[in-house]
């Protein structure tokens, strides 16, 4: 057997994730229609999307859980639909949703599914690493929500991972929680871990992410940076009050707006209420993108 | 990081570890403790007190006194193998399938051969524990006579090793059948109850009608009650059975057709993720 640093030296890439093409039907109605996404090695890689977009569809096909309709996909080298123990030693999953009661303690179960692995983490360093140490001997079924996620990401990482998924991580985190998790996955990405994440928190994407694509009706809209994501969006976002109503637009002629605006609805005093004129963020552009896929749809 | 030479876990190492796994499970859920578990015990000790003032042999003209109790014991052995081969799996895996364990498990390099060899080899250290339990309850607490002879013993031997084996190939390929794992109970332990009722575990055999008794051939159970019973019964009590013959042969055909078919089923059917998953 060939050991997995002699795999890495003789990779005909540097990609992790290579997509062409990907459609995924269920029935007749694409679920992802026509994909295509390369992830580098040792990148952090966030998809967004709204629910139903193909998020999980996508990730699920690359983890080697569902069978694609058509196009070519790669992960690690290799075809998931067709990949073995050999390549399922290299990747960790963190599967979207957590509903697993297990009357195992969370050491018993990271020891447990460390000992399917070659190379295993040690199991109080994983604990410890997403911040379970004092929970240790709790059984999963009675953790909270946000205990139990942490233990499936331990469960995602003892095996060493080079690749790690993780679908909408943090849903259910208070903000601590999630600045701690964020914390974990910077750690990480120092290792040099390929990580790729969905999730619905554009400010998590911002923090964690190399760059972002962003998936409507199962194909990308988008593909940059969070940076160039953001500053992406030609124009300004004007923010004003009418009919007691609170409006927003972006336009690329904030000014001509603003004219406007002071022509229609300006009050007594000619002035417009709640006038603001803003750089779009990162959400702005996503619901921007998010929006425009409804109108094309 | 310096590169180590890796050793991947062999098939028995990992066996063990999803065993230990397996068995730490079944006795931390309550459910599984007490409803499969203790159940054939328990049920054993009610019997025992509602009938243990009749004998199973009054109006026959016998050698030998059988107590009913006595005569409900092997119909308890067969019911302690059915629950934690067949109700067990097929209540436990839809849950674990609900919950997503069997698509966490999958994700992992644990080879699926493993997780079924763990399963099989759960159920027959849980029954194994459960028979023992139920016969020094019924040895030591009620004062039911076992068997003396190594001959009885051999034939409880393999009627236990075929039984489990039946029982559990029928509990993975009956799990695919419940749609949640909620459900699984609602729709598993029926199943399991009329099966007693028509195999003869609740009444003496010769007390249910000829239909029944012919319908009730097509299921294991029935088969695997009766060798129980020409274990636990003095030699006399076949005269009870239907054509005065323990069909112990009919019986090992039976059960061995049901392990065949609920095999290629088991592989044909079984699934790691939920309907609802896709």
């Amino acid at each position: 057997m060939q050991s997995q640093d002699d795999a890495r030296v003789e990779a005909v890439t540097d990609l992790a994730v290579s997509i062409r093409g990907l459609r995924k039907e269920y029935g007749h109605k694409p679920a992802v229609d026509g994909l295509d996404l390369d992830i580098r090695i040792g990148e952090c890689f966030a998809l967004l999307g709204p629910n139903g977009a193909g998020k999980t569809t996508t990730i699920e096909i690359l983890e080697g859980y569902r069978k694609r309709t058509a196009g070519e996909v790669s992960v690690l080298d290799h075809d998931p639909h067709h990949a073995h123990r050999d390549w399922r030693e290299r990747i960790g999953i963190v599967l979207q949703s957590s509903a697993d009661e297990t009357p195992l303690t969370a050491r018993e179960y990271v020891s447990h599914i460390g000992s399917f692995y070659p190379n295993p983490k040690d199991t109080d360093e994983v604990l410890e690493a997403v911040g379970l140490t004092a929970l240790a001997d709790r059984k999963g079924k009675t953790m909270s929500g946000g205990e139990r996620r942490r233990l499936d990401v331990a469960l995602g990482l003892v095996g060493r991972p080079e690749l790690l998924f993780l679908d909408e991580p943090t849903t259910g985190f208070d903000p601590e929680a999630r600045r701690s998790f964020w914390r974990l996955i910077e750690n990480l990405k120092r290792d040099g871990i390929t990580i790729l994440l969905t999730t619905h928190y554009l400010e998590e994407a911002e923090f964690l992410a190399d760059r972002v694509g962003v998936i409507t009706h199962g194909h990308l809209v988008a593909l940059d940076t969070p940076e160039g994501l953001r500053t992406g969006v030609d124009g300004a976002v004007v923010e004003w009050r009418q009919g007691g109503k609170k409006r927003e637009k972006i336009t690329r002629t904030p000014t001509a707006l603003i004219r406007e605006l002071a022509e229609k609805c300006a009050n007594g005093n000619g002035e417009i209420p709640d006038l603001e004129v803003r750089r779009p963020t990162l959400e702005d552009r996503y619901l921007q993108l998010v929006d425009d896929g409804k109108e094309e749809s | 990081m310096t590169a180590t030479t890796l050793r991947r876990p062999g098939f028995w190492t990992l066996t063990r570890e999803r065993t230990v796994a397996e068995l730490r499970i079944f006795f931390r859920e309550k459910d599984s403790l007490i409803f499969v578990f203790l159940f054939p015990t328990m049920f054993l000790l009610l019997f025992a007190a509602l009938m243990g003032s009749m004998d199973v042999t009054e109006g026959m003209n016998s050698p030998i006194v059988v107590n009913f109790k006595q005569y409900f014991l092997p119909g308890m052995v067969a019911t302690g193998i059915i629950y934690t081969g067949f109700q067990n799996l097929a209540i436990s895996i839809p849950v674990e399938r609900d919950q997503g364990v069997l698509k966490r498990l999958r994700g992992t390099p644990l080879p699926p051969a493993v997780y079924f060899a763990a399963k099989v080899i759960q159920v027959y250290a849980v029954s194994i524990l459960q028979l023992g339990l139920l016969l020094i309850v019924a040895r030591f607490v009620l004062g039911i006579p076992l068997p003396s002879d190594v001959d009885s013993w051999i034939r409880f031997g393999w009627v236990f090793l075929l039984g489990a084996a039946t029982c559990t190939a029928l509990g993975i390929a009956f799990s695919s059948v419940p749609r949640t794992g909620k459900s699984a109970g609602a729709v598993v332990i029926p199943v399991v109850l009329i099966l007693q009722f028509l195999s003869g575990i609740y009444f003496p055999f010769s007390q249910i009608p000829e239909w029944v008794q012919t319908f009730s051939g097509f299921f294991p159970l029935r088969w695997m009650a009766q060798a129980m019973r020409s274990v636990f019964l003095p030699d006399f009590m076949v005269s009870q059975e239907p054509g005065g013959t323990w069909a112990l042969g009919t019986g090992a055909i039976v059960m061995s057709a049901w392990l065949v078919v609920s095999l290629a089923l088991a592989l044909k059917t079984f699934r790691w993720s939920s309907r609802k998953d896709g």
